[in-house]
């Protein structure tokens, strides 16, 4: 199918919004944007991070899943207590696939779940006593943890605990960092919030912690990555290419990732941000206090990773920058082999994502790497600039759509006939029985990692498994098939 | 007779466990069945009934027992002074936790194990100062306490209380049975005070059931833990009390309140001397700028 243009988008987005009553078809028409490329600011076209009209199915989440879930969870030899009734932390468990190196329950503990399982009575006279407790409990029973985190469930806002005060007292008996989280869940409009409070923590109690100590030798090549959640073993191979280059990887945030080395941060020359949304506010923070640089990089599909490594070994000097050409042309062979491989079963396929606060943008080259093109992309909680981000990622006249309701990505997806979907878990089976091919986007569809010339292997088999799959082609029931009433004819016969 | 659920509410400090348990006592002399609901996690809306300093609460009870499923109605209900049955829903300690809860997961305790039996005439809820939250109108809400009485006096931020938590009731009233059932006035010996809180009840859309002089025999009666009915029957304020409960019990006028405009309690409260014309030169200036002035 041939793509859309500028007026056929825009007179799709009309169509969609006429089912709504007047004051959500307002406020969904802001949400809703024909990419125009030549736009430099975002905020001309589309609105974000805003609240979520009632009733139309939103795929948000809430501030303690983006504490819990995204940017403490898996800092690995921490313990997080999901502090108050049992449902958050539980339902939660391990559900994230950020893939660590450790032995679970004894020195790591990244798809354990520990909650103060609230109670009745915890709600009506406070949880900071058993909250105390269970922080001496768990330093007898896991003596290996480093640290603990509080991360705060809804009603630990609404009873005024005060876990600040706890944490304090708890950290000079333990003499290790306690880390009180104010994440509930009812805070903000997604999970946005919850990485936002989730980086002041970090900032608050944790960054400071070897401040004025210089007994870690530092080299100039010292680098952190920030933001990537090892999801499928992305931050693996994310790190190889950067070490190969010759940089040295002191801190990974936050997969696979251990306080040390977010204690030993500030003690970096340069940040690398992944995951913008979720850790831009920390890398702004360590730039003004600790005059760090940061930028963002990408390393999805080769154009992209070749891309960055220049721009981040132009940060350095020549070794580093020479560093780059030979990881560059080391792997270029191998990433010429799958292009070659998959490019012509790939080619001219068209994309939908719809996935959380980065990906809706960063892997676009990735798929243009396959000869494919992305029509329609939106995230679940980004803010403006993101979007910024993504005007010049997207081609001209393609849909965008933020925080996109059940009903009207059907809508646009039943319209532009994507050859792909790539977005969650909640999306995936009801397009996949629209006959429609789907790949989960947060969750690698249980593969990965996609990230790295590694990962690009694997991203370009997947789409093809998915995409070339012999099963839809019997999506279609016989009987609706044209050869059908000769066949059942013959049968009756 | 069938079963009346009744709530007080009114200001904090006006006397409303003293009235209560007074109004609960004549009550029981009068032959009628009672059992009074303690709402406020101080638990001291049941001490002149049973002699004691304070019950040991539903809440304090089930945090030791692990949960409120752990106890039984036995461990929580105490019986004093006429027959008169007591339980208190006790709470946190100032400052944590959330007392609210507290009050609904009492009550809520208290009808699953059966509190509520036939024989009882009358349930009175001896609320905590200001309904703040859900959980204090949890007496009010359906199916619980149908007729409320709001104690107050002459004194202005008793008056501003009363008529709030007149607001308070309109809401519960439209969306159920609960009704606004009088005015008690708990003399605090301000000017005019008896026709001042007819006036406002009038204004409400009720009446001042009963003004209730103010005597220290109450305060002898609570030193020794005791009611003034209990401590000194033949004592003019134990008539007072009577009344009161007579009234109650003979009350049968149930209304939706039309609580009034801040205007409106300003303008009563200037008509009967409580406060001044309002004086709109002085208001945001400091003592500084007015010596300056």
């Amino acid at each position: 199918m041939a793509a859309l243009t500028k007026e056929e988008t825009e007179a799709l987005i009309q169509e969609v919004l006429e089912v709504y009553p007047e004051q959500a078809r307002k406020d969904r028409a802001k949400h809703l944007a024909v990419n125009d490329q030549s736009l430099e600011k975002s905020n001309k076209c589309i609105t974000s991070n805003r609240k979520s009209q009632p009733g139309v199915m939103t795929i948000r989440g809430c501030a303690y899943a983006g504490s819990k879930g995204v940017v403490w969870g898996p800092i690995k030899d921490m313990i997080h207590i999901s502090h108050g009734p049992v449902g958050c932390g539980q339902y939660s468990r391990a559900g994230r696939r950020n893939y660590y190196v450790g032995t679970t329950g004894v020195n790591t503990f990244g798809t354990m779940n520990f909650t103060s399982d609230f109670q009745e009575k915890d709600i009506v006279f406070g949880g900071d006593k058993k909250l105390a407790k269970i922080m001496l409990e768990i330093e007898q029973l896991f003596p290996l943890n480093k640290g603990i985190s509080i991360q705060s469930e809804c009603p630990i806002g609404l009873i005024g605990d005060d876990i600040e005060a706890v944490a304090k007292k708890a950290n000079k008996e333990i003499n290790k960092p306690v880390v009180p989280v104010r994440c509930e869940g009812f805070r903000g409009v997604s999970q946005s919030l919850g990485h936002h409070i989730a980086n002041d923590a970090i900032r608050d109690w944790v960054l400071e912690n070897r401040d004025g100590d210089d007994s870690f030798p530092t080299t100039p090549y010292d680098v952190a990555v920030i933001g990537d959640y090892n999801i499928g073993g992305d931050a693996w191979a994310s790190r190889t290419l950067l070490e190969e280059m010759g940089l040295r990887v002191v801190a990974q945030w936050s997969g696979d990732g251990t306080i040390a080395e977010m204690e030993k941060t500030p003690k970096v020359k340069l940040n690398l941000i992944h995951c913008y949304r979720s850790m831009n506010y920390i890398a702004r923070h360590m730039e003004e206090k600790y005059k760090i640089p940061w930028i963002e990089y990408n390393f999805f599909g080769p154009t992209k990773i070749a891309e960055s490594l220049r721009k981040i070994a132009a940060l350095f000097d020549e070794t580093i920058q020479a560093g780059a050409e030979k990881v560059i042309a080391k792997y270029q062979a191998e990433y010429d082999a799958v292009i070659a491989k998959y490019k012509p079963r790939l080619q001219g396929k068209r994309v939908m994502l719809y996935v959380g606060g980065l990906r809706p943008r960063h892997v676009i080259g990735a798929y243009e790497d396959l000869g494919m093109e992305v029509v329609g992309t939106g995230y679940e909680f980004g803010h403006n600039d993101d979007y910024d981000r993504t005007i010049k990622e997207m081609g001209n006249a393609t849909l965008i759509y933020d925080d996109v309701t059940g009903y009207e990505f059907e809508e646009f997806v039943k319209k532009v006939k994507p050859d792909l979907i790539g977005s969650g878990i909640k999306e995936k089976y009801i397009f996949q029985k629209m006959g429609i091919p789907f790949r989960q986007m947060h969750s690698w569809d249980y593969s990965g990692p996609y990230h790295g010339y590694d990962g690009f292997a694997i991203f370009a088999r997947d789409m093809d498994m998915t995409l070339n799959n012999p099963c839809w082609k019997q999506v279609t029931a016989p009987w609706k098939t044209t050869e059908s009433p000769d066949v059942a004819v013959a049968a009756s016969a | 007779m069938a079963l009346r659920q009744c709530a007080i509410y009114g200001k904090g400090g006006i006397g409303k466990s003293t009235t209560t348990q007074n109004l609960v006592s004549a009550l029981a002399e009068l032959g009628n069945k009672v059992m009074i609901v303690g709402c406020d996690p101080k638990a001291d809306s049941t001490r002149l009934i049973l002699h004691a300093k304070a019950q040991t609460t539903i809440m304090s009870l089930a945090a030791e027992a692990g949960s409120v499923e752990d106890l039984e109605l036995e461990d929580v209900l105490k019986v004093g002074y006429g027959g008169i049955k007591c339980v208190e829903s006790g709470g946190p300690e100032p400052g944590v936790g959330c007392a609210g809860r507290g009050v609904i997961t009492a009550i809520n305790f208290l009808e699953e194990e059966g509190a509520y039996d036939d024989e009882l005439d009358f349930v009175f809820y001896d609320v905590l100062g200001d309904v703040v939250c859900g959980g204090f109108a949890m007496p009010i809400r359906e199916n619980k306490a149908q007729e409320i009485y709001i104690v107050c006096s002459g004194e202005m931020m008793a008056m501003y209380a009363a008529n709030n938590i007149a607001k308070g009731i309109v809401k519960y009233a439209n969306s159920g049975s609960v009704r606004l059932a009088g005015l008690i006035c708990n003399s605090r010996e301000t000017a005019r005070e008896d026709e001042l809180i007819s006036a406002l009840a009038a204004k409400i859309g009720t009446t001042m059931i009963h003004f209730v002089p103010r005597d220290n025999v109450v305060q002898r009666a609570e030193i020794r833990r005791m009611t003034v009915i209990e401590y000194e029957p033949q004592a003019k304020q134990a008539d007072e009390y009577r009344q009161l409960a007579i009234k109650i019990r003979d009350n049968k006028n149930f209304i939706i309140p039309t609580p009034i405009t801040m205007d409106e309690l300003e303008e009563l409260m200037m008509e009967f001397g409580i406060i001044d014309q309002e004086d709109e030169s002085i208001i945001g200036i400091t003592a500084a700028a007015e010596a300056t002035a």
